[in-house]
């Protein structure tokens, strides 16, 4: 018999089943002479078949939440900054709906209501992550978020008025750091509290609302500090926590 | 193509995952960083060979893992022992499994063993996947089928026989 001579490729190809079906009878006809690399091959066979037997059965796993995730972010962009503009894109859309408000040029007490409900849109319909650092650690909270603005913060109790503290996080303001306290009712419902320092002491310390695209604001000046209560609620609703508020700040 | 077809891979990543870690969170960490990059350069895929992108894109992350925290040595073929060590009463237990003696192969030979027996990629796709001469996957498939045979035949050997008991 005329044929080239069986390669240890061609024995791989053939445990494979790789090969052409001319070839493969010549490569069964020669292992026939040679039981022990006929053995061989076989386990090489059963090899293949055991891996597919422990691993097949993970393609009928359903794939977890967060892989599907993954692959359908949007190609174009890593998904970490295809988070970002979906972020910077609801602060467009707030900024443009806001546009109204913001003319003439906003004073500083003017940007503290536009600032906190833009803060609030972006962080109060967080479902997993509302908050950076929890309630259950409120003194680790308190400390690092007053650390951070250079004053004393006291996150307001509000127990009595229905809303329980969720944590709070640092936010990046005009003039520099910003802290948010998050609050929640039984019904889910999600109050914040923007607090953020200024250079200089206001003149103006009066108690204002404004309302920005469906957010109700109460805000002040107390000393450097301009706090800013928003909440998706009515008027009186919302003025009743705000007065609570005021309150255990200003003793 | 579209990230659909990115979708439709996911589960034939994760059985390659999981077979190359043996660990299941591990495995699904290393798809997930295998998607995200994909799409961070999806901008640089080619028309082609969709699943041997990604497989390669999986292999570089997991070299680079598996070097970073010096969990899997990565010598040339050459530094590795012609035969495994015959294994010892303890690691009978450990060897029993196909996955424990997958482990005990060198990550090289594992990756090669897995994408032409478990992946049925062609011997050339693999080649391309891994970055390597075809001689070069041929000869660590060689040596991978080799070694999981002295393995297995270990493990086997090693399975606790029953005896009559009067």
């Amino acid at each position: 018999m005329n044929q080239p001579p069986i390669s240890e490729q061609e024995l791989h190809a053939y445990a494979d089943g790789r090969l052409e079906a001319a070839r493969r009878v010549q490569v069964e006809a020669w292992l026939d002479d040679r039981p022990e690399l006929r053995q061989t091959v076989a386990d090489w066979r059963i090899q293949n078949e055991r891996l597919h037997g422990a691993f097949d059965p993970v393609l009928d796993e359903a794939v977890p939440a967060r892989l599907m995730a993954a692959g359908r972010a949007s190609p174009a962009l890593p998904l970490h900054l295809a988070a970002a503009v979906a972020w910077l894109t609801v602060g467009g859309l707030l900024g443009f709906l806001l546009r109204d408000q913001l003319s003439p040029a906003p004073t500083a007490s003017a940007s503290l209501p536009r600032q906190a409900a833009l803060a609030h849109a972006v962080f109060s319909p967080e479902v997993r992550h509302p908050v950076e650092v929890g309630a259950a650690e409120e003194a680790h909270l308190v400390a690092w978020l007053s650390k951070r603005l250079g004053a004393e913060l006291k996150p307001p109790r509000l127990a009595a008025q229905g809303f329980d503290l969720v944590g709070g996080r640092l936010l990046s303001g005009e003039a520099g750091p910003v802290a948010q306290f998050m609050y929640q009712d039984g019904r889910g419902q999600r109050l914040t509290l923007y607090v953020r320092h200024d250079a200089q002491v206001a003149s103006e310390t009066s108690f204002r609302y404004a309302r920005e695209n469906g957010i109700g604001v109460f805000y002040w000046l107390d000393g450097r500090l301009g706090y800013a209560l928003s909440g998706e609620m009515d008027k009186a609703e919302l003025l009743h926590v705000a007065t609570a508020v005021y309150r255990q700040l200003n003793p | 193509m579209g990230r659909q077809d990115i979708v439709a891979e996911i589960p034939r990543l994760r059985r390659y995952a999981r077979a190359l870690t043996g660990d299941a969170a591990r495995a699904d960490d290393l798809v997930q960083d295998t998607l995200e990059r994909a799409l961070g350069k999806w901008a640089l895929w080619r028309p082609g060979n969709l699943r041997a992108w990604l497989f390669s894109i999986m292999h570089n992350l997991f070299v680079n893992q598996a070097r970073r925290a010096g969990a899997v040595d990565y010598p040339g073929d050459e530094a590795l022992p012609e035969l495994p060590m015959r294994a010892s009463q303890a690691d009978a237990i450990e060897l029993r499994d196909l996955a424990g003696c997958l482990a005990r192969l060198p990550a090289e030979q594992r990756e090669v063993l897995l994408l032409v027996g478990l992946e049925d990629l062609s011997y050339e796709d693999t080649a391309k996947i891994l970055g390597l001469p075809l001689g070069t996957v041929m000869s660590r498939l060689s040596r991978g089928r080799q070694r999981l045979r002295s393995l297995l035949s270990g493990a086997d050997a090693a399975e606790p026989h029953l005896k009559a008991v009067k």
